[in-house]
């Protein structure tokens, strides 16, 4: 009893594009140009959208059409914007001393997907009406919270952090969007709308931190310890 | 009567905030905060005597009152009262007059968050109230604005927003596990998980469970997800960081024992189970280690916070009539006992004008009432006896040593003597040994106001009386929620007769029980 039937093309199509925001959030995670990591944010974001409205259409779900306007409107358009202006206020380009080089945090980042595909594959063994769309899903969402907590780890810059944080949602979301397709859209509205404030807090947070400590990288926070 | 308590509870906060916004002044602001809570207070007291056993749904049933989530709100109602009144005397005494009306509209939404969390009756929408408790607090944290205090703000939400993504996932995860039983769209409320859960995947329920634990037990501040607290404790103003530790904890930790009992229904016992002693154990052994050889006196109060957290943890991961009602009066007893640690920390601060524990000497000659009492408190939150505290964990132990967590339980008591020692011995270095080093003694002194006294009373009071006589109401009220977190698979004659068995054995502990 699950509300997830397609056919083999259209399975693929949501196989191609949970793969591609894979992908993307590699972009995220090889690349050192703040401005880089926000259009593929943005771009990941936009596939989202894309994977839920085809998914409201080929299952019948017509509010996920309101959700996917609202992922390109909120997720897709205004928090990069939101983010792009505080970059722009910092006058930082990319990430100045990261804990890691960009290649082995990719490779960190392929182990992590390898051990997502791992724990999916043997949940979905002990479920019924398992389906690889369904594996891919989970490996996708679970990966994309590794590749997530990597950035949040390796990186420095205050705006790293917070996409960081955004690509964990967009790895919850996505998956929400294959495996329970049906979930009331009162909760994916609030979700939004969560985001948005915490983006709000974030910005208000870094300009203290840009007059108070005067720096946004978090090599500079180390007074408390202990 | 319910009805208007939670409407007080939820309403009074929010026309407060909006009164200081229309009219922002400091006076107004600090009196109409107090006010508020002490209607907060005495609604949520009418909450808990009149809920019913199996809850109440409100607005359509987007809002649930049960015994469970009422208790933690009352916790949470009086720490509430406890740290405005002790605002009213410590605020003054940062020369920020002009800010104060800014910061009683975030103190008042902090406590309106912290009140609706238990409240929400979807899995999801509690996830969302919990969030917002982060966003709102931050700012208190962060509100000296001093550098360690943004930095402290900081760490915070990344850390907490960052670890609170994966109860969202594993709220997900529940979620999915139902629509293999409910069809692909339902109502997820905790009341329908719990129906659904003995038909759902055993290994779903797992996966779920375990990302909320660490997801939820970073915001209550499980070891080893606990590295933001100390710092948020430290850094905010004391009355912020009493909210915190009273009330915050508990009522992340609310989501854990929903969950905890969606799991039971399933007859998972055993795993949750050692899995939430494990981080109690953890936690307990973190604030042990650091707790010794700490310096900052505030962040000494935030490693007792984790310690006590994990006390609560293994309290309903030991389980049964013991377990969960130590764990529930543990809750009420460390609220009242860490406001009081953390109100005792404020003063001492603001007299010596330092944090460093190095640099306050000679506490009780230069303020016997107030170091009395702090004093007093930190006797109480090491666990002696005759403190509500010690009851606590008493039964806590009891429970353990009863139950499958004989380990941990052996574990927890060694850890607590070495917390006693350690933390009695910080006590004892700030209020009887001499000041040798001249910086010591250039220190200026200012005293604090009756403002700052009388919240130390008022916790005191309860917290002794508490801990010589368990109310059997209070005891009642705690077994039939234990009934609701251990699910109907081990409620057998054997365990209710046991039940009241340990309440009379208990009882008779207590010198001035009622006959």
């Amino acid at each position: 009893m699950h509300g997830f039937h397609a056919s083999p093309v259209e399975t693929s199509l949501f196989s191609v594009l949970a793969i591609a925001s894979l992908l993307l959030a590699f972009v995220m995670l090889g690349s050192r140009w703040l401005k880089h990591y926000l259009i593929a944010f943005a771009a990941e974001s936009w596939i989202i959208a894309i994977l839920s409205a085809a998914i409201g259409y080929i299952d019948h779900y017509p509010e996920l059409y309101v959700i996917a306007l609202l992922t390109i409107v909120f997720r897709g358009t205004l928090l990069p914007y939101l983010l792009l202006r505080i970059t722009r206020r910092l006058t930082i380009e990319r990430e100045l001393e990261p804990l890691l080089r960009p290649s082995s945090s990719l490779v960190l980042g392929a182990a992590g997907v390898v051990f997502s595909l791992m724990v999916a594959a043997r949940m979905a063994y002990t479920l019924p009406a398992a389906t690889e769309v369904i594996i891919l899903a989970l490996t996708v969402m679970l990966s994309m919270k590794l590749i997530g907590y990597l950035m949040l780890a390796v990186r420095h810059e205050a705006i790293s952090h917070v996409l960081g944080l955004l690509v964990l949602e967009n790895g919850i979301f996505l998956g929400t969007q294959i495996l329970v397709p049906g979930m009331p859209m009162l909760l994916e509205l609030v979700i939004l709308f969560d985001l948005l404030i915490i983006v709000v807090c974030f910005g208000v947070l870094v300009r203290y931190l840009m007059g108070q400590v005067g720096s946004t990288s978090a090599l500079q926070l180390r007074r408390l310890v202990g | 009567m319910n009805g208007i308590a939670v409407s007080c509870l939820i309403g009074l906060p929010a026309i407060a905030i909006l009164i200081m916004l229309a009219a922002p002044r400091p006076v107004l602001a600090e009196r109409l905060n107090l006010v508020t809570s002490g209607v907060c207070l005495s609604a949520a007291l009418v909450m808990v005597a009149t809920t019913p056993a199996i809850g109440i749904g409100y607005l359509g049933r987007y809002l649930i009152v049960d015994p469970f989530g009422a208790w933690v709100i009352l916790c949470a109602a009086i720490v509430y009262f406890l740290s405005s009144i002790f605002s009213c005397g410590y605020m003054r005494m940062l020369d920020e007059d002009q800010r104060l009306p800014r910061f009683y509209q975030l103190f008042a939404m902090f406590a309106l968050t912290i009140f609706v969390a238990p409240l929400m009756n979807n899995p999801g929408l509690y996830w969302i109230a919990i969030e917002m408790t982060t966003v709102v607090s931050t700012f208190l944290v962060a509100f000296e604005q001093a550098p360690e205090a943004i930095e402290a703000g900081w760490k915070y939400i990344i850390i907490v927003s960052a670890g609170i993504t994966l109860a969202l996932l594993g709220t997900v995860i529940f979620y999915w596990g139902g629509t293999f039983i409910l069809g692909s769209t339902y109502d997820m409320t905790w009341r329908v998980l719990r129906h659904a859960a003995p038909g759902m995947s055993h290994s779903l329920l797992v996966l779920g469970f375990l990302l909320v634990l660490v997801g939820y037990g970073t915001k209550v501040g499980l070891a080893p997800m606990h590295t933001w607290l100390p710092d948020a404790h430290s850094e905010g103003p004391a009355p912020v960081s009493a909210m915190l530790s009273g009330a915050l904890l508990n009522a992340a930790m609310v989501g854990i024992v929903r969950y905890l009992a969606v799991l039971h229904r399933a007859n998972l016992f055993d795993l949750p189970d050692q899995l939430l002693i494990l981080f109690g154990t953890v936690s307990l052994l973190v604030a042990a280690l650091f707790i010794v050889r700490q310096r900052g006196v505030k962040r000494l109060m935030a490693y007792s916070s984790v310690e006590h957290m994990g006390i609560v943890a293994l309290g309903f991961g030991f389980g049964g009539p013991f377990g969960v009602a130590g764990a529930m009066y543990h809750m009420l007893n460390h609220s009242l006992n860490k406001s009081l640690m953390f109100f005792g920390a404020g003063n001492a601060m603001r007299s010596f004008g330092t944090k460093s524990m190095m640099r306050i000497r000679d506490y009780a000659q230069h303020f016997p009432v107030g170091a009395a009492l702090w004093l007093a408190g930190a006797v109480a939150i090491t666990g002696a006896p005759p403190f509500g505290l010690f009851a606590s964990e008493f039964t806590i132990l009891r429970a353990g040593f009863s139950g499958i967590g004989l380990w941990a339980a052996v574990v927890m008591l060694a850890l607590l003597i070495v917390i006693f020692i350690g933390f009695l011995n910080h006590f004892r270095i700030m209020y009887y040994e001499p000041a040798n080093r001249p910086e010591q003694k250039a220190a200026v002194l200012t005293a604090p106001s009756r403002w700052n006294i009388a919240p130390m009373w008022l916790a005191l009071v309860p917290l002794l009386v508490f801990g010589l006589w368990w109310p059997r109401a209070m005891w009642q009220d705690f077994q039939t929620v234990e009934r609701t977190i251990q699910g109907p698979a081990v409620l057998h004659a054997a365990v209710v007769e046991h039940a009241v068995n340990g309440a009379v054995a208990f009882r008779t502990l207590a010198p001035r029980a009622p006959s």
